[in-house]
This record gives C-alpha cells, structure tokens and sequence, in this order.
C-alpha cells in the first residue's frame, strides 16, 4: 500500500508498483486534467508537482511516492472558481486546443514559486519542458507574466 | 454590443484551463474494451499466414480482420482505394492487418508482440523518382494519383525569348503535424445505431466514410466530436479510419470499443506534410520583370491516394506565388510510394510550392545582381492581375501592402547594414542575416470544391430567447466556437453571452463541409450571419426589437407551440465566378489572404547552430473577427514553420520513419523562438462576413522561404532544401571553404 497526498487530500493505492503516476491519477483516482502526450518524459502534458517540483508523471513509478505530496492541475482552480494563472491563460489566449494547458500551468506554478520573474527569458526557460504545438508560446508567455505581474 | 473585432473569451476555455475538458481518453465509457493494431512491418508484399502466440490468452480478446467487415473493405474519401484492413496486400510498413481488444489497456498493448505476420516481400518503392520510372508499378497503371497542368500564354516561346533564364530546383520533406494530443475514437451500438466519438476534425466526413463499411444508411450512424488537442490536419482524414477501426472492434465484441494512439503509432501509421520537388525555369526581362514562368511539381502521396489531387492542387494554384506573369505553364503529379499515406497538414500543399517559387527569386536576384525585395515589389500582384488560371483580382490585393509593412517594421535597409558591419568583423562569433518572403493563400476550398460541398449551417432560437450556432465545425484550439458565435451575436444585435455553440454532433447539427482549409470563418461564417439575419428578419415581423425583453418576447411568439425554430442557410457560389475543373481555368478561389514575413537570425560559426533574433510578419486576413485568436492563428502557425524551416526533420528509411518520438523529432519550444512580431492587416473581402477571409493556414506558407533567404544573407549559401540543420550549414560551408 502505497499513501500519498493528492492535492491536499490522502490517498492510497494498492495495485502494481511500477504503474505510472500519471496512469494512477486519471484510472485510479480519476484526474484526468493531467494528459499524455508523448510517455517518455518529452512533452510535459502530464507534469504535476511532486514535494513542489515540476515533474513529468509519465516517468514516476509509483512506487517511488510514499509519504509525497502531489498537486496537479485541478488544485489550482476549478472552471467555476478558477485561479489566477488560469484565469491569465485564459484572458490571454495561453489555451488554444488545451492539451498542454494543464501540464503549462502546473510548470507555471512552479515557477511562481521560486520567485516567478516575469522576465521573457526567464519564463522560456520555465516553461522550455513543456511542448505547445497552438500557440507559438507567445501568448503563454504573456498569460503567466499577466499573472504574475498582478495584471488583468 | 459589437463583438466582432473583441477579444472574446473562448466559450470551451474554462474547462480547458481547468483541467475538466473532456478529450477522447478522459471518457470513463463503462464497459469498454481497448483495442489496438497489429501492423505490417514490411512496407511491400502479400500475406501468407498469421500466427498467434498459443502462451498468451488470446480467449479474454476479440480479433477482428478483413473478414469481419459487414460491408465494403475500403476506407471512403476521394478514391477507394485504401482498406480498412489489409485484405491479403502490404502496400507500407504500417498498413493495419488485424484489430485486437481487450478489457485491460496493457494487456491489449502486449497483445502485439504474440502476433506474428508471415509476409512474402515484394519489392518496395521508396523515391519519387523510382516512382515515376515505374521501378515497379505499384498504383494504378503508372504509379500516379493525379497529374494537372495550367497554361497561360505561350510558355514555351516567351522561354526562347526571355533575355534571361534562370533554372533552380527546390526540395521540402515531409512534417508530422505532431498535435500534443493523439489520435483517439471510441465506438459502440445503440441499438442498430453506430456511434462514433473522438478527436477530429470533420464529424461528416467520418459519417461518410463509415456507412459502406458498415452497409449502414446516413440515419444510422452518428459521430461525435470530443474536446480536440490540435489537428492541423492531421485530423482531417485519418480519424475515418480509426473510427472504422473502433466501431469493427465494437460491432464484433458486442462492447463499446475505445482506441487511443500511443505518440510511437501516431508518428509512424498516421499522415505527415507530402514531400514535394518543384522545378522552375523562369524567363525574365534584364531588370527582373517576369516573362515565363515554367514549373514542375511531384508529390509523394504515400500507398494511397487519400487527398493527395487535393493538396497537389492547392499546390499547382500556388506554384507561380503572387507575382503576375504573362505566360505560364505548370504540370504536377502526385505520385505513390510505399509508405505511409502523406495527407493533410496546416497549408495543404501551399507551403512546399512557395517555398520553392520564394527561394527561386533569391537565386534570380543573385544572378541579376539585384536586391530580391526589388523583384518581388516588381511583379507582385494587385488589382486587376491576371494569374495563371486566367482569374483576374478584383478585390482585397494586400501583397504590395503586407509586403511595405513588414520591410518598414523590420528596417530592412538600415537592418542589413547593420549585418554587413557584423559579419565584416572575423571576431564576431557570428553571421547575421536578414531574409524576407511573400506569399498569398486561396481563402477556403479550391476551385469547385464548396459547390460539391453544398454546405450548410444555421441557428435556433428557443422559447426562452436562447440562440444556438448549429454547424458542423469543429473547435480544435483555432478558435471556431468563439469566433462562429461573435459572428451570430453581431448580427443578431446580442452580446457575445447570449449565444451558445452546439456541440459537433451528425444528429444535432447539419453538414457545414469539414473544418480545414481556412474556410470556417470565412464560409461557415458566412452561412451562419446569413441564417442569423433570417432569423433577426424573422424575430422583427412584430416591430423592431429594442433590449433583451423584447428579444425574449419575440422568440416566445416565434416558436409558438414548438420548443425551437431553426434557420439555416445553404452556400452558393458568388454571381460571376467560375472554375473548369478539369483545364484549370477561372476563378480557383473566391479570394485570397496575403502575407510576408522577414526574418533576422544568426548562424554560431563554430557549431553552425542558428539562432532566431527576429521574426516579423504581416499578414492579411480581411478582417480580424476575433483579434487575439487571429494572432494566436499567425503566431502558432508562423512557429510550426519555423520547426520546418530549422528543426523538424523526418529520417525515413525503408519506408518507415525512423524517429518517432518527440525526443528526436524535434519541435519548438520556448526557447527556440523569439517574440514573433505580428502586423494584422484588415483588407476586407465583399463575400466574407463582416469581411472576413480566413487566416488558419497561411502562417505555414511564408516563415520557411524567410528563413531560407536570411541564411543566404548571412552565410552566402542558397539553401534548396528544409529543414537546413546545423550540420548542413556546416557541409555547405566548409565545401565552400574548401572550393
């Protein structure tokens, strides 16, 4: 039995050990905002914050996670009460097809936690892990900086 | 009130930044098995047996081949040629033979390495070149899908004639379209009733396509579109036959049947970008006016025909770009190879036209001494040019326009400069260059193509006073159901709010022709302002309606007894235009966007890697219906050519591609692009709503010659081919140095 936190509620989880995360959150506990994109760690659709880091959930074993703390996207708002960052995306046009949105916004989130510079470069680089194929990242880029910058 | 040119919300995009959206794999559908492909590994032969594995237990599964079709073997689209299943022949590595599901996805996945095919090779053909010498015939009678030619004026003489020729061949690969979500269908029975759900991009299509299979009339079976992680294409064709595939395994297991794509199957079985070669030999006066343009296009279709006449012929409309010439000839053969079907792909055989007729005036301005924005400033179209078809613009020529705005933003005089000083100077780490290109893209379908359509959209009214946009359109990311709805509010007088979309759904909306071509803002809106201005019309019989009261009222009245009353609108072509289809003459499209782009970048002289320190583009879209999603259109779609352009590069060999995965196909990330600069130009179209002509594809066509040309600046070297990656700046150089 594996016991972990999944956005601030406990769980547990009782199958095989080397089942993915990402395969644990959207079968076994039914969160499915986190996606798959690619399965090998390159596109970052299912990156979620595990002990606060940005990880791609795609390549967690289970296993690995007793005692972890895990937030994915439904944690930072939901389409009726949405949160700042989601609110910025979509005021600026960061979502387009929305595949990558989730994954986007769980790295966006980490960044605002290490201090979330709203410098361009700064923000490519937090976002670099993640793949967009709609956007062009222009307006994901302007989207965080609205949020973190405190602007509409 | 007006919420044509705002900004509005897009209607989905709660959900999608909440993480509630509901793509194809979010279903939970009760009772579902997973099914999956066994493919065939050899890209030519006949197969002789098929062996399952007796340790694996193959009783918990349910397989389905050829045989099991209840109707015709064949998946529909412009030929019939492509099975669902292979019947016996291979025809390219990935061709399904066998469909097998089970209840546990990874039991389903294991399944495939207990399969073994038993196949008798036959000689494969991989080149366009082998194709066309018929190596071995291997479609048809001579390995062609489609040929077509355009005449104009007396090409031959005005080449004998022409004071210079200038000869150059030009190459583009194949690009996967690479949407972050795969493909995705489930299928199950209701009854007699087929239903199809997934990620797609033309609900109709794969209605169309499902009933020979199924020997089912239109009433029995229904699709249903799911929230779309991107398409570009890529979604156009292939979900009718992954909708087959799920709805065999459904009808056979007596289960509702999900099939969702790993990236490895995607990348391998599912459609790419056709490679093309295009051929020029140009006629010019001394200082660069055009005399004869003559051109040669082959694209390589893959095994099947799919809608390779269609993108070829995108493509020979805008092979000559948009320059006016007075005599013209083109002929373009797409042809088979065997490998994986090439289709649809964001600009449809566009791009790798004008990648070629744009580098071919960097070629004549080196031979003429001349700078090649002089050249293109020269013989670009405006009003009252004749192209090669013989169409004659009438209305919204912005190329001069585009063209001036993007010299200006960018500085190209001062700019270029600027580069010579730079890369005069042996320190500096670098060569800078300064590139530009020009091109136009035909607004929705080509030719004739709307008339077969014979599309059709509406609205309804409730009692209630709710209006619904009812249209067969999907939303994929492009911004569809925001812009489709600014439309309907504005001319019903509403506010954005006030107006819903209803979900892509056969049983619920009717036929508004598939969502590709840049059509959807510019036809089905069209349809859509027309329905809502009947309804309006209608609304008002009583008096003129004066606040969302009255609104209300009327609706009320409307309906009478009945809950709903709908207004559609059919499509019918503008008075006075005209295509032959078959010699290619007239008016090919109704319309066309303009754009240009100009890209300033550096090439690292020790490791040859390029970087991108601008990007400015202008870009003529008639009228900006909704502002942020236009550009998000130009940007996204300037970026995917970009990844062309530098980075996407399909290794293929043996007919199958040998990186798929998006650890080695490489697309861009943030920090592989600069801020792209947008200039959105508003010349509007009188058959567009509000003036509106479409932007979706156009993006696609101009950043790769722009890239192309700023490399020659920067290091000398006309670059024929995309994508142009370090290590073929570093050949070229240093057999330059070495020469």
């Amino acid at each position: 039995m594996i016991r972990l936190s999944v956005n601030g509620k406990r769980r547990s989880y009782a199958g095989h050990p080397f089942k993915r995360l990402l395969d644990v959150l959207r079968e076994d506990f039914r969160l499915t905002g986190s996606k798959e994109g690619c399965g090998e760690g390159e596109c970052g659709a299912c990156s979620v914050l595990i002990d606060g880091e940005p990880v791609n959930s795609c390549l967690i074993p289970v296993g690995q996670l007793e005692g972890a703390k895990i937030e994915t996207v439904e944690s930072l708002g939901t389409p009726e009460k949405l949160g700042r960052l989601q609110k910025a995306f979509l005021e600026h046009g960061g979502a387009q097809c929305g595949i990558c949105t989730p994954g986007m916004l769980v790295a966006a989130e980490a960044h605002r936690r290490c201090g979330g510079s709203t410098k361009r470069q700064a923000l490519c680089r937090a976002l670099a892990g993640n793949l967009c194929r709609c956007t062009g990242y222009k307006h994901i880029i302007e989207s965080v900086a609205a949020a973190l910058s405190g602007k509409r | 009130m007006r919420s044509v040119g705002a900004n509005a919300r897009r209607k989905e995009g709660p959900e999608k930044v909440g993480g509630t959206a509901q793509y194809i794999d979010d279903y939970d559908i009760p009772g579902a098995l997973f099914g999956v492909s066994v493919r065939s590994q050899v890209p030519a032969g006949r197969i002789k047996a098929v062996h399952f594995d007796p340790a694996f237990p193959w009783q918990e599964c349910v397989v389905a081949d050829a045989r099991d079709i209840p109707g015709q073997n064949v998946v529909r689209l412009l030929g019939d040629d492509q099975p669902l299943l292979a019947d016996g022949v291979i025809r390219h590595p990935f061709e399904p033979v066998l469909l097998v599901a089970h209840p546990d996805r990874a039991t389903a996945w294991r399944a495939l390495k207990h399969v073994r095919l038993e196949v008798e090779p036959e000689e494969p053909v991989f080149t366009m070149e082998d194709s066309l010498a018929k190596k071995r015939v291997i479609w048809g009678e001579d390995n062609v899908f489609k040929t077509i030619t355009i005449k104009k004026g007396d090409c031959a003489a005005a080449l004998a004639a022409a004071p210079v020729v200038v000869e150059g061949t030009y190459s583009v690969p194949h690009q996967e379209q690479a949407y972050i979500e795969n493909q995705g269908m489930a299928a199950w029975f209701e009854g007699e009733t087929l239903v199809v759900m997934g990620s797609l991009q033309c609900p109709y299509y794969v209605h169309k396509a499902l009933q020979p299979i199924f020997a089912l009339p239109p009433e029995k079976v229904r699709v249903l579109h799911c929230v779309t992680g991107g398409g570009f294409g890529g979604k156009e064709e292939y979900p009718n036959m992954l909708g087959g595939h799920a709805a065999l395994l459904a009808l056979k297991a007596k289960r509702p049947v999900k099939m969702i794509y790993d990236r490895l199957e995607d990348m391998l079985a599912t459609t790419k970008r056709h490679p093309a070669v295009v051929r020029h030999r140009t006629g010019l006066t001394k200082d660069g006016r055009l005399l004869a343009q003559e051109i040669d296009i082959v694209m390589d279709g893959g095994a099947y025909m799919t809608l390779s006449p269609v993108v070829l012929s995108r493509g020979i409309l805008h092979a000559t770009g948009p320059y006016e010439c007075p005599a013209v000839s083109v002929t373009a053969r797409a042809v088979a190879t065997n490998t994986p079907p090439n289709g649809a792909f964001r600009g449809f055989g566009a791009p790798q036209t004008l990648f070629a007729i744009e580098m071919h005036w960097e070629k004549i301005a080196a031979v003429l001494k001349k700078d090649s924005l002089e050249l293109r400033r020269a013989n670009a179209v405006k009003i009252g040019s004749v192209l090669a078809t013989g169409q004659v613009l009438k209305e919204s020529v912005s190329a001069a326009e585009v063209l001036e705005k993007t010299v200006k933003r960018v500085g190209w005089d001062k700019t270029k400069k600027a580069h010579a000083r730079w890369n005069a100077d042996a320190k500096k780490p670098t060569l800078r260059g300064l590139g530009l290109a020009l091109v136009h893209h035909g607004a929705g379908f080509t030719g004739n193509g709307e008339d077969y359509l014979k599309s059709r959209a509406g609205v309804a009214v409730d009692r209630a006073g709710r209006v619904r946009v009812l249209a067969g359109s999907t939303e994929m990311g492009q911004g569809a159901t925001s812009t489709l709805a600014q439309i309907v509010a504005d001319a019903l007088e509403l506010p954005y709010d006030a107006v819903s979309v209803e979900r892509p759904d056969t049983a619920k909306v009717p036929d508004s022709g598939p969502t590709v071509a840049s059509r959807t803002t510019m036809v089905v809106g069209g349809l859509l302002r027309r329905a809502a201005l009947d309804l309006k019309t209608a609304l008002e019989a009583g008096g003129k309606l004066r606040g969302p009261a009255a609104f209300k009222a009327a609706a009320k009245r409307l309906c009478g007894t009945a809950p709903e009353r709908r207004f559609l609108a059919d499509y019918h072509r503008a008075a006075g235009s005209s295509f032959d289809d078959k010699n290619y003459v007239g008016d090919a499209y109704g319309c066309y966007g303009y754009a240009a782009c100009a890209v300033e970048l550096e090439v690292d002289k020790a490791t040859y890697e390029v970087k991108l320190l601008r990007v400015v583009t202008a870009q003529d879209v008639g009228k900006a219906v909704n502002p942020g999603v236009v550009e998000g259109q130009i940007v996204g779609g300037s970026v995917q050519a970009l990844g062309w352009a530098l980075l996407e590069n399909c290794v293929y060999k043996d007919g199958a591609l040998q990186n798929p995965r998006l650890t080695d196909y490489v697309i861009p990330t943030a920090l592989d692009v600069p801020d792209i600069d947008v200039i959105v130009v508003e010349n509007p179209y009188s058959n567009g709503p509000f003036g509106a002509k479409g932007v979706g594809e156009m993006p696609m066509d101009v950043p790769g010659p722009a890239v192309a040309a700023a490399l020659l600046a920067a290091t000398g070297v006309l670059f024929t081919f995309l994508p142009i990656l370090p290590e073929r700046i570093q050949e070229a150089l240093c057999s330059q140095e070495a020469a």
